[in-house]
């Protein structure tokens, strides 16, 4: 088993300075099922402690979490254009 | 007035659904802008991935064969049901699917879709990359332009086609379509593994250019509604999963333990064996079908390929970059006549309907209008596989002793899985209702 870092790592990202996913903290504190924290393909949503945490920068674009998220707590645009992930061979 | 940058058309999204729109509106004598987010056509795009379109792409760009980076044409099929332990497969071979015109062939999207904006851009269009698009400009109703994300970054043309992929931000704004459901989009990740290109043709039997295209059903995702598939490309396999957004969510499952699942399959472990992952991804894919088509036109704005929900998941049928670029030529020929009249209002565009169904893109989302529902279930996708391996098993397995006919194998499955006559039967009308007749 690989964990989802090494996948991650295989790829390229250009990582912008400002992030393209934000997270209205206020709706994830009062959020019970907290989904996020299994269905993003590249486990950008984390536990710490009670607050959920997330990063922007192994983003592969798919759009999941602001669809996904039953408190509308997401949001989530494109990366500036030429940042963020770059396939190869998808 | 006249504007310092006016386009005849802008197309957002250099995808196949934005590259042939683009190519066929430049042939035509238009100026067009070509706008792409990533770094190049392709830096953004995801497929299993298996083209079905051969003949059309024969008619847009004869001989194609020659310069097009394929991959592997499709030359046997089969479809797995899986269970833990076991896989049953229907498999399909045939020596004149490499003849053209083919069934289909594998590509890898970040090459051939630059490879076809490359296209574009030969017959004149204007490829600007690194440029997301925002949002639209309006002016009396009327979709006048596009906002990119860069200086000054407003660009005016008479049309604007979105052809801005499944999460189409302009067709919300536009109001063509609502919020989506969860059990019309499912995500689909993927791995592509490296294999020795000898090897591969062994494991696979194959040979030269020929490729496989295997489909699963089953365990593969635990209780989540979806399925996996393995295609060969030249040198490497694409290997993945599908998954209903509503059931990822209830099951809790983490996408890429599932797909860590499959590739440690007992049935699928020695077909990858000795490879090495190269890249994962992941996307978005819209499989509601014709009920979740928005509205396709709107004044001074066409609607093209995933953004229009343009993906054909009808259990037999997984297609969507051939419908993609149908759409695109489609949205062409609608933009090239609203040209020659001046008009774009949406009663000029709505000839992009007309296009459409004389290619038999609509025609063929209505026809399998009930697949997606039908197949995104999970008597289909869990409960039968399943069910079939154990049948499988059972009759297989003869290490002696009394034997029982194949109706009351069947019936004890059945039980252990909960599942009555009255349902199957039911299920199998419905199934030949959605596909068969």
């Amino acid at each position: 088993m690989v964990s989802i870092q090494e996948k991650l790592n295989l790829l390229i990202f250009r990582v912008d300075e400002n992030t393209h996913i934000s997270i209205d903290k206020s709706k994830c504190a009062v959020c019970r099922e907290r989904p996020c924290l299994f269905f993003c393909p590249a486990g950008l949503f984390t536990l710490s402690g009670e607050e959920v945490l997330h990063s922007y920068e192994g983003c592969l674009e798919c759009g999941t979490c602001y669809l996904a998220c039953e408190q509308k707590a997401v949001s989530w645009q494109y990366p500036r254009g030429g940042y963020g992930v770059l396939y190869r061979q998808s | 007035m006249r504007r310092k940058e006016h386009f005849d058309a802008v197309v957002v999204g250099a995808g196949p659904a934005g590259s042939t729109a683009a190519l066929v509106m430049a042939r035509a004598g238009l100026r067009v802008a070509l706008l792409e987010r990533g770094e190049y056509p392709g830096a953004k795009n995801v497929s299993g991935a298996v083209l079905y379109g051969t003949s059309f792409l024969e008619r847009l760009l004869p001989g194609f064969r020659l310069s097009a980076p394929v991959e592997r044409y499709i030359t046997r099929r089969s479809i797995g049901f899986m269970s833990e332990s076991a896989l049953f497969s229907l498999d399909y071979k045939s020596s004149s699917a490499d003849v053209p015109p083919n069934y289909g062939f594998t590509v890898l999207r970040p090459q051939f879709d630059r490879w076809l904006a490359q296209r574009a851009v030969e017959a004149g269009a204007l490829l600007v990359p690194k440029t997301v698009v925002d949002g639209l400009i309006r002016e009396k109703g009327a979709v006048k332009g596009v906002r990119s994300r860069r200086e000054k970054g407003e660009l005016y043309a008479d049309v604007v086609v979105a052809a801005d992929g499944v999460n189409s931000f302009l067709a919300r704004e536009a109001g063509l379509r609502g919020e989506f459901s969860l059990q019309e989009m499912t995500l689909g990740i993927k791995e592509v593994i490296a294999l020795d290109r000898q090897l591969l043709e062994e494991r696979f039997q194959i040979n030269g250019n020929e490729g496989v295209a295997y489909e699963f059903l089953g365990s593969v995702t635990g209780n989540v509604c979806g399925g996996g598939f393995l295609y060969t490309n030249r040198e490497s396999l694409s290997i993945g999963i599908i998954f209903q957004l509503s059931s990822l969510l209830r099951e809790r499952a983490r996408p890429y333990e599932l797909l860590d699942g499959l590739k440690n399959h007992p049935s699928i472990l020695p077909l990858i064996r000795g490879g090495s992952v190269k890249e994962y991804s992941a996307h978005m894919i819209p499989e509601g079908g014709w009920k979740m088509f928005p509205k396709l036109y709107a004044p001074g704005l066409l609607v093209a390929g995933d953004a229009a929900g343009m993906v054909l998941a009808a259990g037999c049928y997984l297609q969507g970059i051939n419908y993609a670029m149908v759409a695109g030529e489609a949205a062409a020929r609608t933009v090239i006549a609203a040209a020659k009249d001046r008009d774009f209002s949406a009663l000029s565009l709505a000839r992009y309907e007309t296009f459409l169904r004389e290619q038999k893109l609509i025609q063929d989302f209505q026809r399998f209008q009930k697949a997606p529902e039908f197949f995104l279930n999970q008597r289909i996708q869990n409960v039968y596989p399943a069910m079939i391996c154990r049948l499988a098993e059972q009759v297989f397995h003869a290490a002696g002793g009394p034997k029982e006919k194949i109706r009351d194998l069947a019936a004890a499955g059945m039980r252990e899985a909960g599942v009555s006559w009255f349902q199957l039967l039911k299920d199998l009308i419905e199934g030949g209702r959605s596909i068969g007749w």
